[in-house]
C-alpha cells in the first residue's frame, strides 16, 4: 500500500492521461519489436489517480467480458499490484492480450465519463501494466486451485474465444481439452496479429498459465479431418467449438493468381506463425519492396505495416472508402501513418496487373465516391465514371475479409448453419447438437479478438450450467449447483 | 512427436520414411496427405500418404530432397522424430469400382500412386501402373504396386523396361484396351501431357496437383488453382483433380513462386555442408 495522500476532486480532474512510451517511429518500421513499452510503474500510478471511481461504471457495460475495471484500478492506486492482478484476472482470462488488442476507444474508453470532457481514462494501458506484471509475478498471485469436478470438455480452436472458454472452464474444476489443427495454440493470436502488436512470448506466457491450470492441449489436430465433432461430442461431456472464420476472401479481379498476390492470411502466417520474419526461420516470404494492401481492417494495417517491416520502400494501403469508414482500431491506423504507411481512400481495385513471367506489376483501380449508407449505416461506395489509375507494385496483400471454413461443419450433419455457413446458436450459445456450444467468428462472422473472449466467457458459463444439468441456465444457478458439485466430489 | 521406424533410399534422391502416427494410419483414405514439419523453425509441407500399416501404427511418406526442408527430412534416421504431422488432408481419390484403372506416375509421383492402385485393387478393378524415371536407378516401388496389378516400366534411356516415357506406353495401352480411368501423378509436364492424351478418348483422367500450402485446411488460398475456370483450393477441394479440367500452366508458373528462395536455401546448404557430410546412406531399408 501506498502512503500517498488521497487526491481531491480538484487535483484528480487536472491530471492529464499519461501518454503511452512507444519506439520511434522511424526505428520500429525497420524491426519487429513492440511498438509500445508500455507504462512505467510511475506512470501506471498517475493514470490510475485519474479514475473517478464512478458509483454507476459505464466503462464495464463497454467490455465484451465486464471487466471491472474500477475494481482492478482502485487496487493499482492503492499500490496493491497483487490485488489488482487478481481482480483482473478474475473477469479476463487473457489481460496481456486485451491490454494490446482491444479497440478500447468504441469499448471502454469510449463510455468513460472523462472522456465527455478531455481525455478517457487509459484503461488499456493500465489493464497491460496490470496484466504485465502478473505475468512477471505469478508466485505472488492468489493460487487458483480448484477440486475436479470430474467432467469432461472439447474445445476446438486455441484461439481468443477457445482460450477464455478454457480459462473459465478449469476454474470451475473441468477436465479440458484444447483441439488446435496448427502446430501451435494461439490462433489468430499466433498466426495473425503481428510480434510488433503482441509478441508471440506473451501469447506462449497465457497458454502456458492455461496448461499449468491444467488445460491439455492436442495440436496439429483438424476437427473434420483428424476427428470428427460427433466422434468429440461422443468422448467428451460437452463441446466448445471455437474455431474461427477461417476461409480468405479474394477480390474476384483478373490477376488475383499472379505470383506476389497473397491473401492475408497467407502473408502473415508465413511471418508471424512460420516466423519468416526471423532469419532462422525455413519459411520463405516475398519481400515486396511496392506493397499494396487491399482492406481498411485491423488485419490490413497489421499486412502493411509487416511489409513495412520487410523492407518495402512503399507500403500503401488502398481503401475503397473514405479515413471516416476505416473500420481498424485508431491507434494502428495512427501508428501505420508515423511508419510511413501511405493510404489511398476511395479506390477499388479492377484488376492485378502481371509481367510476362507471371509477376504483379501493378494495380488497377477505380476511384469512388461514397452514396447513400448502406443497411450497415455506412456510406456506399460507388465508383465514378473514366477515372481508372494503376498503381505501380511488385506485391498485392488482399485483406477484405473472411468467409466460415466447412471443413469442422461439412462432417457434422446434425449442426445448423446459417446462409453464409455460420454455425447457428441460441441465446445460451448451444448450437443444435445437444452438449455442442459454439463462439466466436465461426458464429459471428469476422469480428475482434474481444467479441471471440465473450463469447468465450459467456460460453463457459453456460457449459457449467449445462453441466451441473441446470438448463436453461438460471443465471447463477448454474454456477453455485457446480460449485456444490465440485465441492462435493 | 513421430519416430521414425524406418528408412530407405528409393532412387538417388527419393527416400521413403516409415513413421509412428498410429492414428492416421487408423484412418487415412488413398489420395490424402499429412502437413509435416520437422522441428522448430522449419517449414510446413504436404506429403501425400504413400501407404499406412494400422497394425504397426506406422505411415510411409516418400519424399524428393529438392529444397532444404525436404532435403532436412530426408536425412532423418530410425529413431529420430518429427515434432508435428497433422492429417489426414484432402480428399480421398473417387476410386472406380469396375472395370480397367492405368496409374500413371513419374518420379516421385509413383509414391501418390501407390495407395490409389491398393485402392482399385481392393475394389476388384483391373490395375495396371505405369511408371518411369529418366534410368533405371530412379524407378521406384515397383514391387509395391506389382502387388496390385500389372506394372509397365519405362526409362527415358532404355536402362530399364520401355524406352521413352510413360505416355507412351500409355498410348500403347490406350490403343489396345478400352481403359475406364486413369489417375496420373509426376511432374506437371507429365500429369499436362497425360491429360491431353486422354481427353480425345473421353477416358476420365484424375490428377493430384502439388500445389504450394501452409495450414493444409483452407486457411491461407496459397494452394489456389484454376479448374474448369473457377478458383478451387488444392488443400481442401484436391489434391485431385479432373486432369481435363487443370489449368496446368497456372500450376507451374505459382510453383515457381519460392524458386529463387529454394535455390538461395540449397547453394547455403551446399556451402555449410563442406567437410560436414554425413555418411551415404544405406541402400536397403533400414529398420530398428
Amino acid at each position: 500500500m501506498t502512503d500517498r495522500p488521497e487526491l481531491t476532486p480538484k487535483e484528480r480532474m487536472a491530471l492529464d492521461r499519461v501518454a503511452m512510451p512507444e519506439q520511434a517511429a522511424e526505428l520500429r518500421a525497420v524491426n519487429f519489436r513492440e511498438v509500445n513499452l508500455g507504462l512505467t510503474e510511475q506512470l501506471a500510478f498517475i493514470e490510475a489517480e485519474r479514475c473517478l471511481q464512478c458509483p454507476k461504471p459505464y466503462c464495464i457495460d463497454g467490455c465484451p467480458v465486464r471487466v471491472n475495471i474500477p475494481r482492478f484500478i482502485k487496487h493499482l492506486r492503492e499500490g496493491d499490484l497483487p490485488g489488482a492482478a487478481d481482480s483482473l484476472l478474475d473477469d479476463n482470462a487473457l489481460p496481456c492480450i486485451t491490454g494490446r488488442v482491444c479497440p478500447q476507444e468504441t469499448q471502454c474508453e469510449g463510455l468513460c465519463l472523462r472522456g465527455k470532457k478531455g481525455n478517457p481514462v487509459a484503461i488499456g494501458h493500465l489493464e497491460r501494466f496490470v496484466a504485465d506484471w502478473a505475468q512477471a509475478h505469478p508466485e505472488l498471485l492468489a493460487d487458483g486451485a480448484v477440486a475436479p469436478s470430474g467432467r469432461t470438455v472439447a474445445i476446438v480452436g486455441s484461439g481468443p474465444a477457445g482460450l477464455t472458454a478454457a480459462g473459465e472452464l478449469a476454474k470451475r474444476g473441468h477436465d479440458v481439452t484444447i483441439f488446435e489443427a496448427f502446430h501451435a495454440a494461439g490462433g489468430v493470436l499466433v498466426y495473425g496479429i503481428p510480434e510488433f502488436r503482441l509478441p508471440k512470448d506473451i501469447v506462449q506466457a497465457e497458454v502456458n498459465r492455461l496448461v499449468e491450470a491444467g488445460v491439455k492441449i492436442e495440436a496439429n489436430a483438424i476437427i473434420g479431418k483428424t476427428y470428427t465433432l460427433p466422434e468429440l461430442r461422443e468422448r467428451f461431456d460437452a463441446v466448445f467449438v471455437a474455431v474461427g472464420a477461417g476461409l480468405p476472401v479474394f477480390m474476384d479481379v483478373a490477376g488475383e493468381n499472379l505470383k506476389g498476390v497473397y491473401s492475408a492470411n497467407e502473408y502473415l502466417t508465413r511471418v508471424n506463425l512460420m516466423g519468416a520474419w526471423q532469419p532462422e526461420s525455413d519459411t520463405p516470404v516475398l519481400h515486396g519492396q511496392r506493397v499494396v494492401v487491399v482492406g481498411g481492417g485491423n488485419v490490413a494495417m497489421d499486412s502493411v505495416r509487416t511489409a513495412r517491416r520487410l523492407g518495402a520502400a512503399e507500403a500503401v494501403i488502398v481503401y475503397r472508402r473514405g479515413r471516416d469508414e476505416l473500420p481498424a482500431r485508431a491507434e494502428e491506423v495512427h501508428h501505420a501513418e508515423q511508419e510511413g504507411v501511405r493510404f489511398e481512400f476511395l479506390l477499388s481495385p479492377i484488376e492485378v496487373v502481371g509481367d510476362e513471367g507471371g509477376w504483379v506489376t501493378g494495380l488497377r483501380c477505380q476511384r469512388m465516391e461514397l452514396g447513400e449508407p448502406d443497411e450497415g449505416g455506412r456510406r456506399r461506395p460507388e465508383p465514378v465514371p473514366d477515372s481508372e489509375l494503376t498503381i505501380d507494385c511488385d506485391m498485392v496483400v488482399v485483406a477484405i475479409g473472411t468467409r466460415s471454413n466447412p471443413l469442422l461443419t461439412s462432417t457434422a450433419p446434425d449442426l445448423d448453419l446459417n446462409q453464409w455457413g455460420y454455425i447457428v446458436t441460441d441465446e445460451y450459445g448451444m448450437t443444435s447438437m445437444p452438449g455442442v456450444f459454439a463462439g466466436g467468428d465461426i458464429v459471428r462472422g469476422a469480428a475482434t479478438v474481444i467479441l471471440a473472449m465473450g463469447d468465450g466467457k459467456r460460453s463457459a458459463k453456460a457449459i457449467n450450467a449445462y453441466l451441473a444439468g441446470v438448463w436453461p441456465p438460471t443465471d447463477e444457478a448454474g454456477d453455485a449447483r457446480a460449485a456444490a458439485e465440485a465441492a462435493a466430489s | 512427436m513421430h519416430r521414425i521406424i524406418a528408412r530407405a533410399q528409393l532412387s538417388p534422391n527419393v527416400t521413403r520414411l516409415v513413421v509412428e502416427a498410429p492414428h492416421l494410419a487408423e484412418i487415412r483414405q488413398p489420395g490424402q496427405f499429412v502437413i509435416v514439419r520437422l522441428g522448430p523453425g522449419a517449414e510446413r509441407i504436404p506429403l501425400t500418404i504413400a501407404d499406412a500399416d494400422p497394425a504397426a501404427g506406422t505411415i510411409s511418406l516418400v519424399i524428393q530432397s529438392i529444397g532444404k526442408s525436404t532435403a532436412d527430412l530426408v536425412e532423418l534416421q530410425p529413431g529420430d522424430e518429427i515434432r508435428d504431422v497433422a492429417g489426414p488432408l484432402g480428399q480421398p481419390t473417387e476410386l472406380i469400382t469396375a472395370g480397367h484403372a492405368v496409374c500413371v506416375g513419374g518420379g516421385v509421383g509413383t509414391a501418390v500412386i501407390l495407395p490409389i492402385a491398393q485402392g482399385l485393387h481392393r475394389n476388384g478393378v483391373q490395375v495396371t501402373s505405369v511408371i518411369g524415371g529418366r534410368s533405371r536407378e530412379w524407378v521406384i516401388l515397383e514391387d509395391e504396386l506389382r502387388a496390385n496389378g500389372e506394372v509397365v516400366t519405362c526409362t527415358d534411356d532404355g536402362s530399364y523396361g520401355r524406352a521413352g516415357f510413360v505416355t507412351q506406353a500409355l498410348a500403347d495401352l490406350i490403343e489396345a484396351d478400352g481403359i475406364d480411368a486413369v489417375y496420373a501423378v509426376g511432374p506437371v509436364p507429365m500429369m499436362r501431357a497425360v491429360s491431353e492424351l486422354t481427353r480425345p478418348h473421353g477416358i476420365p483422367t484424375t490428377v493430384s496437383l502439388n500445389a504450394i500450402m501452409v495450414d493444409g485446411t483452407g486457411m491461407c488460398g496459397g494452394c489456389r488453382v484454376s479448374v474448369d475456370g473457377e478458383n478451387r483450393y488444392a488443400c481442401v477441394e484436391g489434391p485431385e483433380f479432373d486432369g481435363h479440367q487443370v489449368d496446368f500452366d497456372l500450376l507451374a508458373d505459382r510453383l515457381g513462386t519460392y524458386r529463387t528462395f529454394e535455390q538461395a536455401a540449397n547453394e547455403f546448404r551446399e556451402r555449410c555442408r563442406v567437410g560436414l557430410t554425413r555418411p551415404a546412406p544405406a541402400e536397403s531399408e533400414v529398420a530398428r
